[in-house]
């Protein structure tokens, strides 16, 4: 239990040190880029310039800004968005983390409850056309991009049908369907062939063996032996997982309309509003960093089988 | 056998005569072995041979990957050559009727000749209809195809390569340097890469050039990791060992028995890495900060089709499919490559 608290401590601690390093990169990075914070520079003057750049401490050497914006940053203070009259990074982006854990969360849950599913009869049927069909959804699902599936989803239940809104965040949980369908298809085609590869390892271990010598069913050996145990390593595609709706949302946010994180970065992606840029990057590079150290924490701790290796989560 | 043949001696007469000599050339022979010996790249694709989509998936990329390598012989069109006048025309292939084939276009209830419509000559011909600057569609595909294959294999060769190396000397120096490169990869991994590809893009100029830098300097990561866990079970193999003893440099050991008992591994890897290349380009170009206009990419032409998708659906569809086509190809001969190349790991 020591060594794990220490495992545990060391974790934290390069969590923290990339979370430092992704922020300073983008700070210098930022600086790299040219043009002034001003949306009407061509009208400034000199004098007004430098009044505004004193106002904001732009005026400062390069390393007093670094540590002014780093010291605000620990206090959760990620600086003034360019484009939006002066609102603050961390307003803009708070009213909008909303929608978009919604939609990540709905799509998590739909996608992998669909993965599991269908993975599982697909290793339960191993070597038949089911077996077959089902592996080729999970490579449709991972083949077609999202911005493609998205706009399909659009077109046909949006467009001709008429079930749901085409573009719209205003009508509850009817507006999240599309969005969360489109979304749903990565961590299904993922979660569907990684249970389906643990299935088949489960269903030919020793201990299924012996249910099914002792005359369980099929589907109680499936179950009570099968799935349980193949469900564990699931926990460790949740740092993809996560990473994948990230890119995801950011193309499904745009085509819907939704106010989430994924359509503001999109926007200040084209506006060159840097500082909601940097704040973005700091959210996402935070949440991945948490999701694959609480995965990492998670897996040692349901999996006794797992000792505590060197082996960090995936990318 | 033994007492089946006594009895056989006891009831049946056998004259020396019903005998002859046995073929002398025949005992020789016994323990040849008459299938040709395979070599590990022959073996698999022996193995890939059996896998009908992996095959089917291999022919489909050829043929998409030298329709844009000719791209420039083969396109009907000009990519990039506007005539406005025949802008948005829907697509046209001479000979066929079929409703949204023959250049006509629904408005309202009865369809329009559009060619007619907007005074094309009677001999031109668009197979896929012209976008909204009167650019060939069809051309544009073919073009932007190549692009997109463009992007994406230099992006995995880079991805190759760094990986490859960055593994290699991780793995086989082990000790402190292993540690400190592996402490590295661990915060690397840490940064979505979809931030580092975007602020990389913000940073140089937009263009084909910093898409494959943006995507090379993300990718390797994987390939690194892989390479350097077999970098390590291969290193205590005998014969890496006996190469080792007999004084071999450290990179004629890679290159002469590490690299080519990774190969498998390696081309896997890669066949993953290109569809994420094409799938990231197209991601990119489609959000508005990919490959600059006038050039087209497949993700450029999708974002072009979307916005007019309601009117003018095909601009989207043709080049949405193509993408489709090609990742689905990819992915499923990645698939059988990997079944071919590690038996094993077949379920």
């Amino acid at each position: 239990m020591k060594s794990y608290a220490k495992y545990l401590g060391k974790r934290i601690l390069y969590m923290f040190l990339t979370l430092f390093l992704i922020a300073s990169i983008t700070f210098f990075l930022m600086k790299l880029l040219p043009g002034t914070p001003y949306s009407n520079q061509d009208k400034l003057s000199e004098e007004q310039i430098f009044i505004m750049n004193e106002k904001y401490g732009l005026n400062e050497p390069l390393p007093v800004q670094y540590v002014v914006y780093m010291s605000r940053l620990l206090g959760g203070d990620l600086g003034t968005s360019f484009q939006f009259n002066n609102t603050p990074v961390t307003e803009l982006l708070s009213t909008r983390v909303g929608p978009s854990l919604q939609l990540g969360i709905q799509a998590v849950v739909l996608g992998t409850t669909l993965g599991i599913i269908l993975g599982v009869i697909a290793a339960m049927n191993q070597n038949t056309w089911i077996d077959t069909t089902a592996t080729f959804t999970a490579i449709l699902g991972r083949s077609i991009p999202n911005f493609v599936i998205a706009v399909l989803l659009q077109l046909i239940f949006g467009v001709y049908l008429k079930w749901f809104p085409i573009a719209l965040w205003n009508n509850g949980f009817s507006s999240s369907v599309l969005p969360t369908l489109a979304l749903a298809i990565a961590p299904l085609a993922d979660s569907a062939r990684f249970i389906r590869t643990e299935m088949v390892e489960v269903l030919s271990s020793d201990y299924v063996e012996l249910a099914r010598a002792k005359g369980l069913s099929r589907l109680t050996v499936a179950f009570k032996h099968g799935v349980r145990n193949a469900l564990i390593p699931l926990v460790t595609i949740l740092g993809p997982m996560a990473v994948a709706l990230m890119t995801g949302s950011l193309v499904v946010e745009n085509i819907f309309a939704i106010p989430g994180i994924g359509e503001q970065f999109v926007k200040s992606i084209l506006t060159n509003d840097y500082p909601t840029i940097m704040g973005v990057t700091i959210l996402y590079s935070a949440m991945l960093v948490g999701i694959i150290l609480v995965v990492d924490v998670l897996y040692g701790i349901i999996d006794p089988r797992i000792r505590v290796t060197n082996e960090g989560g995936d990318e | 056998m033994n007492n089946s043949k006594q009895t056989v001696d006891e009831t049946i007469k056998l004259s020396p005569d019903m005998f002859n000599p046995a073929d002398s050339s025949d005992k020789v022979d016994n323990e040849r072995i008459s299938a040709p010996s395979l070599s590990f790249l022959e073996d698999s694709w022996r193995r890939l041979k059996k896998n009908k989509a992996a095959v089917i998936s291999l022919f489909i990329l050829i043929i998409f990957i030298m329709l844009s390598v000719f791209a420039p012989i083969v396109s009907p069109h000009d990519p990039d050559f506007q005539i406005v006048s025949h802008a948005n025309l829907p697509p046209k292939i001479p000979g066929l009727t079929i409703n949204g084939l023959n250049g006509t276009q629904a408005l309202g209830d009865t369809r329009v000749d559009k060619y007619e419509q907007q005074g094309v000559p009677e001999g031109v011909s668009y197979y896929l209809g012209t976008d909204g600057l009167g650019r060939d569609l069809l051309s544009r595909i073919l073009h932007g195809t190549r692009v997109s294959l463009l992007i994406a294999f230099v992006a995995a060769f880079f991805d190759l390569t760094i990986g490859v190396i960055y593994g290699l000397v991780s793995g086989w120096s082990g000790g402190k340097v292993d540690n400190g490169m592996q402490r590295v990869l661990e915060i690397l991994s840490g940064v979505p890469n979809l931030v580092v590809v975007i602020l990389m893009l913000l940073v140089l100029d937009p263009g084909i050039k910093s898409i494959i830098i943006a995507l090379a300097i993300t990718g390797w990561i994987s390939m690194a990791r892989v390479i350097r866990a077999q970098t390590l079970k291969l290193k205590n193999q005998e014969y890496v060992l006996a190469a080792k003893t007999l004084g071999e440099s450290p990179i004629k050991i890679a290159f002469k028995h590490l690299i080519p008992n990774l190969s498998g591994i390696i081309i896997i890897q890669t066949m993953f890495s290109i569809p994420a290349a094409i799938f990231f380009e197209a991601f990119l170009s489609f959000i508005g900060i990919g490959i600059p206009a006038p050039t087209a990419s497949l993700g450029t032409l999708i974002n072009d089709g979307y916005k007019t998708f309601r009117f003018l659906p095909h601009l989207m569809w043709y080049p949405a499919a193509v993408i489709c086509i090609l990742m689905i190809s990819f992915n499923l001969l990645a698939d059988g490559l990997r079944d071919a190349f590690d038996p094993k790991m077949k379920d």
